[in-house]
C-alpha cells in the first residue's frame, strides 16, 4: 500500500525529513510519533500528495509520487491541523462543494453528517460552531469520497471525549481503511497500531511492530 | 561552468571598453543636430538592449527552472534579473541626460524607449522584495519563476503598446539604429557588444560568488555538522538539493555534501 | 450521479492493488470550475465583501477627483483616464481579496486533494473576478456619468460596453495571476497593488485611448478599432501565460 525508501524533504537548509523508509500493507495502522518539528505533518503531507518529496522514493496504491500523483487523489482522505472548510459557509454547503469536486453524489453529505452526529446544525455557518463540531465535520470532509487511505493529523485533538468513540467506525481503526496517524498519545497510539514510526528532526530513529514497542520507548522520543 | 573562462571574459571586456570608447570619441563623427551630447546614445541604447534581453532571458531561464526543478536556474534567473534591474537603472539616467540635453527636460514622455523602461523597472524592482517576503525557499523560487516569465513576456508587450501610444500622440524624435551612416553605425555595434559583454562577465562574477558561497556554506556545515541559520534572505541557495527531475536527477553534489557529512574537494563543474 | 453508498461500504476486495482502481470518475472540468463558482459566490453573498467595497471605493474616488481637479464635468481625454484609473485601483481591492479566504482557511489544500483538473481554479477565479469586476461596473459607471461626466453616458454605449468588457478581462486575468502571487507573501495587500500597476498600463492605454473619443463633447466613434486590437492581443498573451503557470503557483 506504502512504500518509502530513503524519502527526503527539506526547506533551505533544513531537513524536515531525511532518510525515511518503511512499508505498510492494506488496512494496516501506521502510527508516528515525535516531538514537534520533527517532520510527521510533512511526511503526511508529502503522503498526500500535497508536498513532493526531495529524495527517495515514495510509492503509494502502486503509484509512484509525485510522477502519479493525480491518479492518487480521490483516494485519499486528509485530516490535518486545518479543517480545509470554509468557515462562512455551513457545514452541508462545505461538504457539498467537496462532493462535487470528488463527483460525489450530493445525498452521501447527509449520509456522513448523520454519521458524525452533526445533522441538526448542518445549516449553520461553521463560525458559530464550536471547534469539536467543526472538528467533526472536518472528518466528515475526509471521509466523504470513501477514501482506501486515511491520513490522519492528531485526529483527536480537536475533536470532543466522546466523539472519538463516535467517529471509530469512519475513522477509527474498526472503519477497516489503511490508516497513517500523526499522533501525541503514546498509551492510545500504541493501541491502534500496527505498525509504529518514530521521527526527531526528521530522522527515522524507530520503526517497529507495535507489539514489538516496549514500555517507555515512545516517551523517550520525546527527550 | 562556475569560475571558468572569468579571466578571459574579462579581459575581452575591459579590451572592448577601450575600443569602445576610442570609437565613440575619435572615430564617430559629431551628429549636427544634438552636437557632443548625442555620444551619449553609444551608451545609452546599448544599456537598453541588453537589460532588456537580459530581462527576456531571465524569464526563459525561470521556464527552465520550472520545466526542470533544477535551483541552478533560478540562480542563473535571479542573477539575469538582477544584473538587468542594475542596467535598467543606467538606461534611464543615461535616458535622463539625454532628454536634458535635447530638449531641456529630465524627463520626457515622447520617447516610447524610455516610458517603457520606467513601466518595466517599476515592475521588476518587485522581484526582489517579492522574493524576500516569501520564506519557504523553494516556494521563493517557484513564485519568482512564475513572476520572471509573466515579466519577461510583458516586456515586449508593453514596448508595443506604450510605442502606439506616444506614436498616436507625437511622432518618433529619435532615430532608430537602422538608418545610421556607416561610421555611426560601426561605433554603435561596437558599444553594443562591449555591453553586452560587460553585461555576461558580471552576470558571471556574480554567479560564481554566490556558488562559491554555497559551498563554503556547505563546507562549514558539514564540518560543524549542523545546520546553520541562514535567516530569511531574498537570494535562492543554491545547497538545496534539486528538485526530482524526469527520471534520474544530474549528479547532486550538494545534497551529498550535506547528508555525507564528507567535505567535497575538486568537485567537477556545475 | 455515483447511487447513493452505505457507509459500512464496500471496501475493494483484498489483494486489489489495481493500480488504476478509481471508484469515481473524476468530475469534468466545466463542473469543477461551476463548483468553484458557486462556492465562491456564497461566500461573497454571505460577507459581502468585494462587490460593495469596491463600489464604495469608486463613489469616494469620484468625490476626490472633483475636488482634486476642481471640475464640475469631464469629458474627452479627462473623462476616460479618470474612469479608468478608479476602475482600475477599485480592481486591485477585488484582486487582493481573491484568494485571502483559501490561503487562510485551507482552500488551496482541498482543492490539491480533489481529482480535479487544477486549472479549473484558474478559470474560475478569472471568472469570479470578471463577474466582480462586470457587477461592480453597472453601478460604478453610471454613478460616473451622473457625477462627473459631462456628455451623455448613452452617446458612449454600446461601444464602451465592449471596451470596458476586452479591459475587464485582461484586469482578471492580470489580477488571478498576481493575487495568486500575492497572497502568499508576508506584504500581501501591498505586493499585490505594485504588481499589478504596471501590468495594468497596457489595459490602461487601450482602455482610455479607446474610451476617449466616445466620451466627448462631439461625440464621435474614434479610431478605436487598432485599441481594441491592443487589448484583445493583451487579454489573449496574458490569458495564456497566466494559464500555463498558474498551476505553479498552487503547489506547496
Amino acid at each position: 500500500m506504502i512504500e518509502l525508501r530513503g524519502v527526503g524533504r527539506r526547506y533551505g537548509e533544513r531537513e524536515a525529513l531525511r532518510d525515511v523508509s518503511l512499508e505498510l500493507g492494506e488496512g494496516q495502522t501506521l502510527v508516528v510519533f515525535g516531538p514537534n518539528g520533527a517532520g510527521k505533518t510533512t511526511l503526511l503531507r508529502v503522503l498526500a500528495t500535497l508536498l513532493r518529496a526531495h529524495t527517495g522514493e515514495v510509492r503509494v496504491l502502486a503509484r509512484n509520487l509525485p510522477e502519479e500523483g493525480w491518479a492518487l487523489r480521490g483516494l485519499i482522505g486528509f485530516l490535518g491541523h486545518e479543517p480545509l472548510l470554509y468557515r462562512e459557509l455551513s457545514a452541508s454547503e462545505n461538504l457539498r462543494f467537496h462532493a462535487r469536486l470528488h463527483n460525489v453524489g450530493l445525498e452521501r453529505v447527509a449520509e456522513v453528517l448523520a454519521a458524525v452526529g452533526m445533522e441538526e446544525r448542518s445549516g449553520e455557518p461553521l463560525k458559530t460552531l464550536s471547534r469539536g463540531m467543526v472538528a467533526r465535520v472536518a472528518v466528515a470532509r475526509a471521509v466523504l469520497h470513501d477514501p482506501r487511505l486515511l491520513l490522519l493529523d492528531e485526529p483527536y485533538a480537536n475533536l470532543d471525549p466522546g466523539a472519538r468513540e463516535h467517529l471509530q467506525g469512519l475513522i477509527g481503526g474498526a472503519s477497516g481503511r489503511t490508516r497513517v496517524i500523526c499522533s501525541h498519545d503514546p498509551g492510545g497510539g500504541v493501541a491502534e497500531a500496527d505498525l509504529v514510526l518514530g521521527l526527531r528532526e526528521g530522522h527515522q530513529v524507530m520503526l517497529k511492530r507495535a507489539n514489538d514497542v516496549r514500555e517507555g520507548e515512545i516517551a523517550e522520543l520525546y527527550r | 561552468m562556475y569560475g571558468k573562462g572569468l579571466r578571459t571574459l574579462s579581459f575581452a571586456t575591459v579590451a572592448s571598453f577601450f575600443l569602445a570608447l576610442g570609437l565613440v570619441f575619435f572615430y564617430a563623427p559629431l551628429e549636427a543636430e544634438q552636437g557632443f551630447l548625442q555620444k551619449i546614445f553609444y551608451l545609452h541604447v546599448p544599456l537598453a538592449i541588453v537589460a532588456l534581453c537580459g530581462f527576456v532571458a531571465g524569464g526563459i531561464m525561470a521556464i527552465m527552472h520550472l520545466r526542470t526543478r533544477d535551483q541552478r536556474w533560478d540562480m542563473r534567473s535571479y542573477v539575469a534579473i538582477h544584473m538587468s534591474l542594475i542596467f535598467g537603472v543606467g538606461t534611464l539616467i543615461t535616458g535622463s541626460i539625454w532628454a536634458k540635453g535635447s530638449w531641456g527636460h529630465w524627463w520626457v514622455w515622447s520617447e516610447p524607449t524610455l516610458v517603457s523602461f520606467l513601466i518595466v523597472f517599476l515592475l521588476y524592482a518587485i522581484y526582489q522584495p517579492l522574493r524576500f517576503s516569501i520564506e519557504d525557499s523553494e516556494r521563493q523560487s517557484r513564485y519568482a519563476s512564475v513572476f520572471a516569465i509573466v515579466a519577461g513576456a510583458f516586456v515586449p508587450l508593453n514596448f508595443l503598446a506604450v510605442r502606439l501610444s506616444t506614436e498616436y500622440l507625437h511622432p518618433r524624435v529619435l532615430g532608430s539604429s537602422s538608418n545610421l551612416p556607416p561610421k555611426m553605425r560601426l561605433t554603435f555595434l561596437v558599444c553594443l557588444a562591449a555591453i553586452a559583454l560587460l553585461y555576461i562577465t558580471l552576470c558571471k562574477f556574480e554567479m560564481t560568488a554566490k556558488h562559491t558561497r554555497s559551498q563554503v556554506r556547505a563546507l562549514r556545515r558539514a564540518l560543524s555538522g549542523e545546520a546553520s541559520r541562514l535567516g530569511r534572505s531574498a537570494v535562492p541557495t543554491l545547497d538545496q538539493a534539486p528538485g526530482r527531475a524526469a527520471g534520474m536527477g544530474t549528479g547532486t553534489p550538494s545534497a551529498s555534501v550535506a547528508s555525507s557529512g564528507a567535505p567535497a574537494m575538486g568537485r567537477p563543474g556545475v | 450521479m455515483s447511487p447513493a453508498r452505505s457507509l459500512a461500504s464496500e471496501r475493494p476486495s483484498e489483494g486489489s492493488a489495481l493500480a488504476h482502481d478509481m471508484p469515481l470518475r473524476p468530475p469534468s472540468l466545466t463542473g469543477t470550475v461551476a463548483a468553484l463558482l458557486r462556492k465562491e459566490l456564497l461566500v461573497e453573498l454571505r460577507t459581502l465583501g468585494s462587490v460593495p467595497s469596491m463600489s464604495l471605493f469608486a463613489m469616494s474616488t469620484f468625490v476626490i477627483f472633483h475636488f482634486a481637479l476642481n471640475r464640475n464635468s469631464v469629458d474627452g481625454d479627462l473623462a476616460a483616464g479618470i474612469l479608468w484609473v478608479t476602475l482600475l485601483f477599485a480592481a486591485i481591492l477585488g484582486v487582493n481579496r481573491l484568494f485571502v479566504a483559501d490561503a487562510d482557511q485551507g482552500g488551496f489544500d482541498a482543492f490539491l486533494l480533489a481529482p480535479v483538473d487544477r486549472s479549473a481554479m484558474f478559470f474560475a477565479k478569472v471568472l469570479t473576478l470578471l463577474a466582480y469586476l462586470l457587477v461592480f461596473e453597472l453601478i460604478a459607471v453610471p454613478a460616473f456619468g451622473l457625477l462627473l461626466l459631462g456628455p451623455s453616458l448613452s452617446a458612449a454605449m454600446p461601444e464602451l460596453l465592449l471596451i470596458l468588457l476586452l479591459g475587464d478581462l485582461g484586469v482578471a486575468v492580470i489580477g488571478t495571476l498576481v493575487g495568486a502571487l500575492a497572497v502568499h507573501t508576508r506584504a500581501r495587500d501591498l505586493l499585490g497593488a505594485l504588481l499589478a500597476l504596471p501590468l495594468f498600463v497596457p489595459i490602461v492605454i487601450g482602455g482610455a485611448r479607446a474610451s476617449s473619443p466616445l466620451l466627448a463633447l462631439n461625440h464621435h466613434a474614434g479610431s478605436s478599432g487598432r485599441w481594441l486590437a491592443t487589448l484583445g492581443l493583451y487579454d489573449l498573451v496574458f490569458g495564456l501565460i497566466a494559464y500555463a503557470v498558474f498551476d505553479f503557483l498552487l503547489e506547496d
